[in-house]
Protein backbone atom coordinates (compact mmCIF):
# COMPACT_ATOMS: atom_id res chain seq x y z
CA UNK A 1 0.00 0.00 0.00
CA UNK A 2 1.37 3.81 -0.92
CA UNK A 3 2.29 5.02 3.04
CA UNK A 4 3.07 8.42 3.25
CA UNK A 5 6.35 9.85 3.61
CA UNK A 6 5.85 11.61 6.71
CA UNK A 7 4.46 8.09 7.85
CA UNK A 8 7.03 6.26 6.80
CA UNK A 9 9.88 8.36 7.99
CA UNK A 10 8.59 7.37 11.89
CA UNK A 11 10.20 4.51 13.31
CA UNK A 12 8.04 1.60 15.23
CA UNK A 13 8.28 2.33 18.82
CA UNK A 14 11.55 0.76 20.44
CA UNK A 15 8.87 0.23 23.53
CA UNK A 16 6.92 -2.52 21.21
CA UNK A 17 9.96 -4.95 21.21
CA UNK A 18 9.87 -4.75 24.64
CA UNK A 19 5.71 -4.79 25.08
CA UNK A 20 6.25 -8.42 23.08
CA UNK A 21 9.16 -10.09 25.11
CA UNK A 22 6.88 -9.66 28.25
CA UNK A 23 4.09 -10.73 26.96
CA UNK A 24 5.51 -14.07 25.77
CA UNK A 25 5.87 -15.21 29.68
CA UNK A 26 3.89 -15.41 32.37
CA UNK A 27 5.55 -14.75 35.47
CA UNK A 28 7.15 -11.16 34.38
CA UNK A 29 6.92 -8.15 37.44
CA UNK A 30 6.33 -5.27 35.09
CA UNK A 31 7.75 -1.87 35.97
CA UNK A 32 7.91 -0.88 32.43
CA UNK A 33 4.55 0.67 32.91
CA UNK A 34 3.60 4.26 31.94
CA UNK A 35 -0.08 4.49 33.84
CA UNK A 36 -1.05 4.29 37.57
CA UNK A 37 -1.74 0.84 39.00
CA UNK A 38 -4.54 2.46 40.83
CA UNK A 39 -8.12 2.64 38.70
CA UNK A 40 -10.40 6.12 38.40
CA UNK A 41 -11.75 6.80 42.51
CA UNK A 42 -15.07 5.57 42.44
CA UNK A 43 -16.87 8.42 42.59
CA UNK A 44 -15.60 9.52 39.08
CA UNK A 45 -16.28 6.27 37.72
CA UNK A 46 -19.90 5.99 39.72
CA UNK A 47 -20.68 9.85 37.51
CA UNK A 48 -19.68 7.90 34.67
CA UNK A 49 -22.22 5.14 35.12
CA UNK A 50 -24.79 7.39 35.90
CA UNK A 51 -24.46 9.67 32.76
CA UNK A 52 -24.92 6.73 30.90
CA UNK A 53 -27.88 5.56 32.61
CA UNK A 54 -29.74 9.13 32.00
CA UNK A 55 -28.44 8.62 28.44
CA UNK A 56 -26.15 11.26 28.47
CA UNK A 57 -24.65 10.34 25.11
CA UNK A 58 -24.14 12.87 22.79
CA UNK A 59 -21.54 15.32 21.80
CA UNK A 60 -20.14 18.31 24.10
CA UNK A 61 -19.40 21.44 22.71
CA UNK A 62 -15.97 21.51 20.80
CA UNK A 63 -14.30 22.83 23.69
CA UNK A 64 -15.38 20.66 26.16
CA UNK A 65 -18.20 21.03 28.95
CA UNK A 66 -18.80 24.25 29.89
CA UNK A 67 -18.74 23.03 33.80
CA UNK A 68 -15.76 21.19 33.46
CA UNK A 69 -13.78 23.88 31.92
CA UNK A 70 -14.75 26.34 34.87
CA UNK A 71 -13.60 23.20 37.67
CA UNK A 72 -10.45 22.86 35.32
CA UNK A 73 -9.78 26.48 35.26
CA UNK A 74 -10.80 26.75 39.41
CA UNK A 75 -8.03 23.48 39.68
CA UNK A 76 -4.71 24.60 37.59
CA UNK A 77 -5.09 28.35 39.92
CA UNK A 78 -3.57 26.27 42.87
CA UNK A 79 -0.34 26.85 40.43
CA UNK A 80 -1.33 30.12 39.83
CA UNK A 81 -2.41 29.32 36.29
CA UNK A 82 -5.27 31.37 35.38
CA UNK A 83 -7.09 30.55 32.28
CA UNK A 84 -11.00 31.78 31.18
CA UNK A 85 -13.13 28.73 30.93
CA UNK A 86 -14.90 30.46 28.16
CA UNK A 87 -11.90 31.17 25.36
CA UNK A 88 -8.75 29.73 26.84
CA UNK A 89 -9.26 26.17 27.72
CA UNK A 90 -9.90 23.23 25.06
CA UNK A 91 -10.52 19.61 26.98
CA UNK A 92 -9.79 16.92 24.40
CA UNK A 93 -9.18 13.30 24.32
CA UNK A 94 -6.49 12.82 26.34
CA UNK A 95 -3.11 15.08 26.55
CA UNK A 96 -1.39 13.49 23.94
CA UNK A 97 -4.26 14.77 20.87
CA UNK A 98 -3.72 18.15 22.63
CA UNK A 99 -0.47 17.67 22.08
CA UNK A 100 -0.92 16.71 18.22
CA UNK A 101 -3.42 19.65 18.20
CA UNK A 102 -0.76 22.25 18.84
CA UNK A 103 1.76 20.95 16.73
CA UNK A 104 -0.63 21.03 13.96
CA UNK A 105 -1.67 24.56 15.19
CA UNK A 106 1.93 26.02 15.47
CA UNK A 107 3.84 24.42 13.32
CA UNK A 108 4.55 25.36 9.86
CA UNK A 109 6.33 22.77 7.22
CA UNK A 110 9.97 23.01 8.12
CA UNK A 111 9.47 24.69 11.23
CA UNK A 112 12.10 23.79 14.03
CA UNK A 113 10.74 21.89 17.44
CA UNK A 114 13.40 21.98 20.18
CA UNK A 115 12.14 18.72 22.18
CA UNK A 116 14.67 17.93 25.08
CA UNK A 117 15.86 14.20 25.47
CA UNK A 118 15.37 11.73 27.35
CA UNK A 119 11.41 12.87 26.54
CA UNK A 120 8.25 10.83 25.69
CA UNK A 121 7.85 8.65 23.03
CA UNK A 122 5.64 10.69 21.13
CA UNK A 123 6.78 13.97 20.43
CA UNK A 124 9.66 13.52 17.48
CA UNK A 125 6.66 11.75 15.52
CA UNK A 126 4.04 14.52 16.48
CA UNK A 127 6.64 16.91 14.78
CA UNK A 128 7.50 14.77 11.97
CA UNK A 129 3.26 14.25 11.58
CA UNK A 130 2.59 18.35 11.62
CA UNK A 131 5.25 18.50 9.19
CA UNK A 132 8.01 20.22 11.33
CA UNK A 133 11.82 19.12 12.14
CA UNK A 134 12.57 17.98 15.59
CA UNK A 135 15.46 19.22 17.06
CA UNK A 136 17.44 17.27 19.92
CA UNK A 137 18.09 18.90 23.36
CA UNK A 138 20.14 16.98 25.51
CA UNK A 139 19.76 17.14 29.12
CA UNK A 140 22.24 15.10 31.85
CA UNK A 141 21.96 13.18 34.86
CA UNK A 142 24.75 15.27 35.97
CA UNK A 143 21.89 18.06 36.11
CA UNK A 144 19.52 15.97 37.62
CA UNK A 145 18.02 15.77 33.83
CA UNK A 146 17.11 19.76 33.91
CA UNK A 147 16.89 21.51 30.70
CA UNK A 148 19.63 23.96 30.64
CA UNK A 149 20.40 26.83 28.68
CA UNK A 150 23.66 25.92 27.90
CA UNK A 151 22.66 22.95 26.46
CA UNK A 152 19.44 24.50 24.24
CA UNK A 153 22.00 26.90 23.12
CA UNK A 154 24.57 24.12 22.06
CA UNK A 155 22.04 22.32 20.11
CA UNK A 156 21.07 25.54 18.08
CA UNK A 157 17.81 25.80 19.81
CA UNK A 158 17.78 29.38 19.69
CA UNK A 159 16.72 29.38 15.86
CA UNK A 160 14.15 26.75 17.13
CA UNK A 161 10.35 27.86 16.73
CA UNK A 162 8.59 26.08 19.05
CA UNK A 163 10.11 24.16 22.30
CA UNK A 164 8.15 21.37 24.08
CA UNK A 165 8.77 21.23 27.67
CA UNK A 166 7.83 18.23 29.62
CA UNK A 167 8.33 18.44 33.48
CA UNK A 168 7.78 16.63 35.68
CA UNK A 169 9.26 14.15 32.88
CA UNK A 170 8.66 10.86 31.61
CA UNK A 171 11.02 9.04 32.03
CA UNK A 172 12.99 10.86 34.11
CA UNK A 173 10.90 11.56 36.81
CA UNK A 174 12.71 14.44 37.03
CA UNK A 175 11.02 17.94 37.87
CA UNK A 176 12.78 21.87 37.41
CA UNK A 177 12.07 24.28 39.86
CA UNK A 178 11.41 28.31 39.57
CA UNK A 179 14.83 29.17 39.26
CA UNK A 180 15.98 26.82 36.25
CA UNK A 181 12.77 27.43 34.75
CA UNK A 182 12.98 30.96 34.69
CA UNK A 183 16.35 30.60 32.66
CA UNK A 184 14.59 28.58 30.21
CA UNK A 185 11.89 31.11 29.76
CA UNK A 186 14.40 34.27 29.20
CA UNK A 187 15.86 32.16 26.51
CA UNK A 188 12.04 31.72 24.85
CA UNK A 189 11.56 35.29 25.25
CA UNK A 190 14.45 36.36 24.03
CA UNK A 191 14.44 33.88 21.07
CA UNK A 192 10.45 34.56 20.51
CA UNK A 193 10.24 30.51 20.89
CA UNK A 194 6.59 29.27 21.42
CA UNK A 195 6.89 26.68 24.09
CA UNK A 196 4.53 23.03 24.31
CA UNK A 197 4.45 22.68 28.08
CA UNK A 198 3.14 19.15 28.62
CA UNK A 199 2.56 19.05 32.41
CA UNK A 200 0.77 16.14 32.25
CA UNK A 201 2.12 14.80 35.89
CA UNK A 202 2.25 18.38 37.85
CA UNK A 203 0.25 16.57 40.59
CA UNK A 204 2.24 14.05 41.18
CA UNK A 205 5.52 15.78 42.64
CA UNK A 206 6.84 15.20 45.80
CA UNK A 207 8.59 17.94 48.58
CA UNK A 208 8.21 20.90 46.17
CA UNK A 209 5.42 22.28 44.60
CA UNK A 210 5.01 22.50 40.76
CA UNK A 211 6.50 25.04 38.79
CA UNK A 212 4.36 25.90 35.59
CA UNK A 213 6.39 28.13 33.31
CA UNK A 214 3.61 29.76 31.93
CA UNK A 215 3.17 31.06 35.24
CA UNK A 216 6.81 33.17 34.51
CA UNK A 217 7.41 36.73 33.16
CA UNK A 218 6.83 36.96 29.52
CA UNK A 219 5.64 33.37 29.20
CA UNK A 220 1.60 33.28 29.44
CA UNK A 221 1.47 34.90 25.61
CA UNK A 222 3.62 31.99 24.09
CA UNK A 223 2.63 28.85 26.27
CA UNK A 224 0.18 25.75 25.48
CA UNK A 225 -0.45 24.60 28.96
CA UNK A 226 -0.91 20.76 28.45
CA UNK A 227 -2.19 18.79 31.31
CA UNK A 228 -5.37 16.16 32.17
CA UNK A 229 -6.66 13.33 33.68
CA UNK A 230 -4.64 10.05 33.00
CA UNK A 231 -2.34 10.29 35.26
CA UNK A 232 -3.70 12.13 38.66
CA UNK A 233 -6.74 10.67 38.53
CA UNK A 234 -5.68 7.24 37.21
CA UNK A 235 -8.27 8.01 34.18
CA UNK A 236 -5.82 7.11 31.02
CA UNK A 237 -8.40 4.67 29.30
CA UNK A 238 -11.08 7.57 29.54
CA UNK A 239 -8.82 9.32 27.93
CA UNK A 240 -9.26 13.32 28.79
CA UNK A 241 -7.29 16.29 28.61
CA UNK A 242 -6.93 19.64 28.45
CA UNK A 243 -4.87 22.72 26.66
CA UNK A 244 -4.97 26.04 28.09
CA UNK A 245 -3.51 29.17 26.14
CA UNK A 246 -4.00 32.64 25.42
CA UNK A 247 -7.34 33.01 23.29
CA UNK A 248 -6.00 32.85 19.58
CA UNK A 249 -3.72 29.79 20.84
CA UNK A 250 -6.71 27.71 22.01
CA UNK A 251 -9.04 28.56 18.84
CA UNK A 252 -6.02 27.80 16.34
CA UNK A 253 -6.07 24.14 18.23
CA UNK A 254 -10.00 24.03 18.26
CA UNK A 255 -9.94 24.58 14.95
CA UNK A 256 -8.01 21.21 14.10
CA UNK A 257 -9.79 19.42 16.91
CA UNK A 258 -13.62 20.57 15.92
CA UNK A 259 -12.82 18.94 12.29
CA UNK A 260 -11.12 16.17 13.25
CA UNK A 261 -12.42 15.36 16.55
CA UNK A 262 -15.70 17.13 17.46
CA UNK A 263 -15.40 16.83 20.91
CA UNK A 264 -13.77 15.08 23.87
CA UNK A 265 -15.55 11.78 24.93
CA UNK A 266 -18.46 12.97 26.79
CA UNK A 267 -18.81 10.02 29.47
CA UNK A 268 -15.57 10.91 29.82
CA UNK A 269 -15.99 14.13 30.70
CA UNK A 270 -19.04 13.59 33.26
CA UNK A 271 -16.12 11.20 34.87
CA UNK A 272 -13.92 14.03 35.25
CA UNK A 273 -16.56 16.75 36.37
CA UNK A 274 -16.73 14.33 39.81
CA UNK A 275 -13.11 13.15 40.13
CA UNK A 276 -12.24 17.57 40.00
CA UNK A 277 -15.34 18.14 42.24
CA UNK A 278 -14.76 15.38 44.91
CA UNK A 279 -12.04 13.04 44.80
CA UNK A 280 -9.34 15.46 45.76
CA UNK A 281 -8.60 13.06 48.55
CA UNK A 282 -7.87 10.11 46.79
CA UNK A 283 -5.57 11.84 44.75
CA UNK A 284 -3.81 13.15 47.58
CA UNK A 285 -3.79 9.34 48.86
CA UNK A 286 -2.02 7.50 45.24
CA UNK A 287 0.51 10.44 45.26
CA UNK A 288 1.55 9.71 49.06
CA UNK A 289 1.43 6.36 47.77
CA UNK A 290 3.40 6.57 45.14
CA UNK A 291 5.86 8.71 47.67
CA UNK A 292 6.28 5.94 49.71
CA UNK A 293 6.86 3.70 46.66
CA UNK A 294 9.55 6.19 45.39
CA UNK A 295 11.89 6.13 47.91
CA UNK A 296 11.52 2.67 48.22
CA UNK A 297 13.30 1.89 44.78
CA UNK A 298 15.80 5.13 45.63
CA UNK A 299 16.70 3.53 48.57
CA UNK A 300 17.15 -0.13 47.33
CA UNK A 301 18.84 1.32 44.36
CA UNK A 302 21.53 2.75 46.33
CA UNK A 303 21.67 -0.32 48.43
CA UNK A 304 22.11 -2.36 45.07
CA UNK A 305 24.92 0.32 44.53
CA UNK A 306 22.96 1.55 41.39
CA UNK A 307 23.70 5.02 40.18
CA UNK A 308 20.44 6.94 40.56
CA UNK A 309 19.72 10.83 40.63
CA UNK A 310 16.58 11.56 43.16
CA UNK A 311 13.77 11.93 40.87
CA UNK A 312 11.04 13.81 42.41
CA UNK A 313 8.25 13.82 39.60
CA UNK A 314 5.93 11.44 37.79
CA UNK A 315 6.06 7.64 39.01
CA UNK A 316 9.67 7.02 37.48
CA UNK A 317 12.91 6.65 38.59
CA UNK A 318 16.29 6.27 35.98
CA UNK A 319 18.95 4.35 37.25
CA UNK A 320 22.31 3.87 35.05
CA UNK A 321 23.55 0.83 35.34
CA UNK A 322 25.91 1.57 32.67
CA UNK A 323 26.61 -0.29 29.74
CA UNK A 324 24.26 -1.15 26.98
CA UNK A 325 20.65 -0.25 28.53
CA UNK A 326 18.66 -2.20 26.13
CA UNK A 327 20.70 -5.84 26.39
CA UNK A 328 20.90 -4.92 30.35
CA UNK A 329 17.08 -4.55 30.26
CA UNK A 330 16.74 -7.88 27.57
CA UNK A 331 19.02 -9.82 30.20
CA UNK A 332 17.08 -8.41 33.04
CA UNK A 333 14.09 -9.85 31.34
CA UNK A 334 15.25 -13.29 30.59
CA UNK A 335 17.16 -14.38 33.81
CA UNK A 336 14.77 -12.51 36.39
CA UNK A 337 11.30 -11.97 34.72
CA UNK A 338 11.72 -7.76 35.84
CA UNK A 339 10.55 -6.14 32.80
CA UNK A 340 11.60 -1.95 32.52
CA UNK A 341 12.19 0.12 29.47
CA UNK A 342 15.24 1.03 28.17
CA UNK A 343 16.47 4.40 28.52
CA UNK A 344 18.10 4.64 24.71
CA UNK A 345 13.92 4.36 23.98
CA UNK A 346 13.22 7.65 24.87
CA UNK A 347 16.20 9.47 23.06
CA UNK A 348 19.95 9.41 22.77
CA UNK A 349 20.28 10.91 26.01
CA UNK A 350 18.04 8.08 27.68
CA UNK A 351 21.30 6.02 26.59
CA UNK A 352 22.64 3.97 29.59
CA UNK A 353 19.90 4.48 31.82
CA UNK A 354 16.51 2.33 32.20
CA UNK A 355 13.17 3.83 32.83
CA UNK A 356 11.41 2.01 36.13
CA UNK A 357 7.90 3.10 37.04
CA UNK A 358 6.68 2.45 40.21
CA UNK A 359 3.35 2.26 39.79
CA UNK A 360 3.28 -0.97 40.60
CA UNK A 361 2.09 -2.60 44.34
CA UNK A 362 4.67 -2.35 46.94
CA UNK A 363 4.40 -6.33 47.17
CA UNK A 364 5.41 -6.84 43.27
CA UNK A 365 7.41 -4.01 43.85
CA UNK A 366 9.85 -5.69 46.61
CA UNK A 367 9.84 -8.96 44.97
CA UNK A 368 11.22 -6.80 41.66
CA UNK A 369 14.03 -4.75 43.14
CA UNK A 370 14.96 -7.89 44.91
CA UNK A 371 15.18 -9.92 41.48
CA UNK A 372 17.25 -6.80 40.25
CA UNK A 373 19.54 -7.13 43.46
CA UNK A 374 20.12 -10.94 42.30
CA UNK A 375 20.74 -10.22 38.70
CA UNK A 376 23.17 -7.06 39.76
CA UNK A 377 24.90 -9.38 42.16
CA UNK A 378 25.37 -12.60 39.76
CA UNK A 379 26.17 -10.11 36.77
CA UNK B 1 4.28 14.66 63.11
CA UNK B 2 4.40 14.01 59.88
CA UNK B 3 6.60 10.16 59.66
CA UNK B 4 4.72 9.80 62.77
CA UNK B 5 1.62 10.02 60.75
CA UNK B 6 2.52 7.90 57.40
CA UNK B 7 3.95 5.29 59.70
CA UNK B 8 0.33 4.99 60.64
CA UNK B 9 -1.31 4.97 56.73
CA UNK B 10 0.83 2.23 56.49
CA UNK B 11 0.53 0.50 58.96
CA UNK B 12 -2.81 0.39 59.16
CA UNK B 13 -2.76 -1.09 55.61
CA UNK B 14 -0.27 -3.64 56.35
CA UNK B 15 1.30 -4.02 59.22
CA UNK B 16 3.27 -7.06 58.59
CA UNK B 17 6.08 -3.96 56.88
CA UNK B 18 9.38 -4.70 57.46
CA UNK B 19 11.38 -2.04 59.74
CA UNK B 20 13.94 -1.98 57.29
CA UNK B 21 10.95 -1.60 54.35
CA UNK B 22 9.01 1.04 56.63
CA UNK B 23 12.87 2.59 56.88
CA UNK B 24 12.93 3.18 53.07
CA UNK B 25 9.34 4.27 52.64
CA UNK B 26 9.44 7.11 54.97
CA UNK B 27 13.38 8.26 53.97
CA UNK B 28 14.25 7.59 57.69
CA UNK B 29 16.25 5.54 59.53
CA UNK B 30 15.01 1.54 60.77
CA UNK B 31 16.33 3.07 64.20
CA UNK B 32 13.98 5.86 63.79
CA UNK B 33 11.35 3.81 62.35
CA UNK B 34 11.40 1.62 65.97
CA UNK B 35 11.82 4.13 68.27
CA UNK B 36 8.43 5.57 66.09
CA UNK B 37 6.92 2.75 67.10
CA UNK B 38 7.51 2.32 70.60
CA UNK B 39 6.27 5.62 70.96
CA UNK B 40 3.07 4.75 69.32
CA UNK B 41 2.62 1.72 71.47
CA UNK B 42 3.61 3.36 74.45
CA UNK B 43 1.38 6.45 73.71
CA UNK B 44 -1.65 4.14 73.26
CA UNK B 45 -1.80 5.24 70.10
CA UNK B 46 -1.09 1.53 68.32
CA UNK B 47 -3.43 -1.17 70.36
CA UNK B 48 -1.88 -3.80 68.81
CA UNK B 49 -1.81 -6.19 65.25
CA UNK B 50 -4.29 -8.05 63.19
CA UNK B 51 -4.73 -9.82 60.54
CA UNK B 52 -8.09 -9.07 58.12
CA UNK B 53 -9.83 -12.44 58.11
CA UNK B 54 -12.17 -13.63 55.72
CA UNK B 55 -13.42 -16.11 58.13
CA UNK B 56 -16.72 -17.67 55.58
CA UNK B 57 -13.64 -18.89 53.31
CA UNK B 58 -12.70 -21.47 56.13
CA UNK B 59 -14.87 -24.22 57.32
CA UNK B 60 -15.14 -23.21 60.62
CA UNK B 61 -18.01 -22.14 62.64
CA UNK B 62 -17.68 -18.60 63.35
CA UNK B 63 -20.45 -15.98 63.68
CA UNK B 64 -20.71 -12.40 64.40
CA UNK B 65 -23.07 -9.84 65.26
CA UNK B 66 -23.71 -6.22 65.63
CA UNK B 67 -25.85 -5.40 68.43
CA UNK B 68 -27.98 -2.38 69.13
CA UNK B 69 -27.78 -1.51 72.76
CA UNK B 70 -29.99 1.16 74.62
CA UNK B 71 -28.88 2.26 78.43
CA UNK B 72 -30.74 4.30 80.67
CA UNK B 73 -28.22 6.34 82.43
CA UNK B 74 -28.78 7.68 85.90
CA UNK B 75 -26.58 9.96 88.20
CA UNK B 76 -23.91 7.51 89.37
CA UNK B 77 -23.76 5.72 86.30
CA UNK B 78 -23.27 7.00 83.05
CA UNK B 79 -21.80 5.60 79.87
CA UNK B 80 -17.59 4.71 80.75
CA UNK B 81 -19.43 2.59 83.69
CA UNK B 82 -21.28 0.30 81.44
CA UNK B 83 -18.89 0.46 78.88
CA UNK B 84 -16.45 -0.76 81.31
CA UNK B 85 -18.44 -3.66 82.17
CA UNK B 86 -19.30 -4.52 78.79
CA UNK B 87 -15.46 -4.69 76.97
CA UNK B 88 -14.15 -6.97 79.93
CA UNK B 89 -16.49 -10.07 77.83
CA UNK B 90 -13.97 -11.82 75.98
CA UNK B 91 -16.81 -12.46 73.09
CA UNK B 92 -17.04 -8.64 72.33
CA UNK B 93 -14.89 -7.78 69.42
CA UNK B 94 -15.72 -3.73 69.21
CA UNK B 95 -17.86 -1.43 71.47
CA UNK B 96 -18.85 2.24 70.39
CA UNK B 97 -20.69 4.63 71.51
CA UNK B 98 -22.71 5.91 68.68
CA UNK B 99 -24.76 9.08 68.05
CA UNK B 100 -28.89 8.02 66.64
CA UNK B 101 -31.73 5.69 67.65
CA UNK B 102 -29.47 3.81 69.94
CA UNK B 103 -26.35 4.24 72.55
CA UNK B 104 -23.77 1.40 71.90
CA UNK B 105 -23.23 -0.78 68.59
CA UNK B 106 -21.26 -4.29 69.95
CA UNK B 107 -19.76 -6.77 67.35
CA UNK B 108 -19.68 -9.83 69.08
CA UNK B 109 -18.02 -13.20 67.58
CA UNK B 110 -19.30 -16.86 69.17
CA UNK B 111 -19.36 -20.39 67.72
CA UNK B 112 -22.87 -20.76 66.85
CA UNK B 113 -26.16 -18.33 66.58
CA UNK B 114 -27.07 -20.07 70.06
CA UNK B 115 -23.83 -18.90 71.62
CA UNK B 116 -24.28 -15.44 70.60
CA UNK B 117 -28.06 -15.78 71.76
CA UNK B 118 -26.95 -17.03 74.79
CA UNK B 119 -24.60 -14.50 75.38
CA UNK B 120 -26.57 -11.73 74.84
CA UNK B 121 -29.50 -12.52 76.99
CA UNK B 122 -27.71 -14.02 79.54
CA UNK B 123 -24.57 -11.08 80.01
CA UNK B 124 -25.82 -8.24 78.46
CA UNK B 125 -29.65 -7.59 78.97
CA UNK B 126 -29.29 -8.34 82.44
CA UNK B 127 -26.92 -5.34 82.91
CA UNK B 128 -29.39 -3.12 85.04
CA UNK B 129 -28.80 0.19 82.91
CA UNK B 130 -29.62 -1.84 79.61
CA UNK B 131 -33.11 -1.11 78.64
CA UNK B 132 -32.98 -2.75 74.69
CA UNK B 133 -31.13 -5.02 72.74
CA UNK B 134 -31.39 -5.59 69.25
CA UNK B 135 -29.02 -8.50 67.47
CA UNK B 136 -28.13 -8.45 63.93
CA UNK B 137 -26.36 -11.44 62.91
CA UNK B 138 -23.71 -10.81 60.12
CA UNK B 139 -25.09 -13.02 56.99
CA UNK B 140 -22.06 -12.04 54.44
CA UNK B 141 -18.89 -9.72 55.18
CA UNK B 142 -18.34 -7.94 51.69
CA UNK B 143 -15.33 -5.85 53.14
CA UNK B 144 -13.70 -5.52 56.25
CA UNK B 145 -10.89 -3.54 58.00
CA UNK B 146 -10.72 -1.48 54.43
CA UNK B 147 -10.08 -4.63 52.48
CA UNK B 148 -12.34 -6.32 49.74
CA UNK B 149 -13.26 -9.59 50.09
CA UNK B 150 -14.69 -10.39 46.65
CA UNK B 151 -12.27 -10.98 43.46
CA UNK B 152 -8.91 -9.16 43.73
CA UNK B 153 -8.40 -6.30 41.04
CA UNK B 154 -6.93 -7.75 37.74
CA UNK B 155 -4.17 -5.71 36.75
CA UNK B 156 -5.18 -5.57 33.20
CA UNK B 157 -2.66 -2.87 32.21
CA UNK B 158 -0.49 -3.24 29.17
CA UNK B 159 2.78 -4.97 30.37
CA UNK B 160 5.16 -2.14 29.10
CA UNK B 161 3.70 0.72 28.07
CA UNK B 162 4.81 4.54 27.34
Amino acid sequence: MRIADRVRSVPESGIRKFFELAEERDDVISLGVGEPDFSAPWAARTAAIDSLERGRTSYTSNLGKRELREYIAEDVSRWGLEYSPDEEILVTTGASEAVDLALRAFVNPGDTVAVHEPSYISYVPGVRFAGGEPLGVATYAEDDFVLTVESLQKSGAADADVLILCYPNNPTGAVMNERELSAVADFCVDNDILVIADEIYAALTYGREHVSIATLPGMRERTIVINGFSKAFAMTGLRLGYAMGPPAGIDAMNRVHQYTMLSAPTTAQFAAIEALRSCGDAVEEMRSAYNRRRRFVLSRFSEMGLDCFEARGAFYAFPEPGGDDEAFAEDLLESQGVAVVPGSVFGEGGRGHLRVSYATGMRDLKEAMNRMETFLTDR
Amino acid sequence: MAAKRELLDVLSTDARESVDDLARQLDVDPETVEQLIAELEAEGVIHGYQAVIDWDSINDSHVSAFVELNVELDRETGYEEIADRIVKFPTVQSLRLVSGDYDFAIEVTGESMQSVSRFISEQIAPIPEVTQTVTHFIMDTYKDGGMEFGDRDRDDRLSVSP
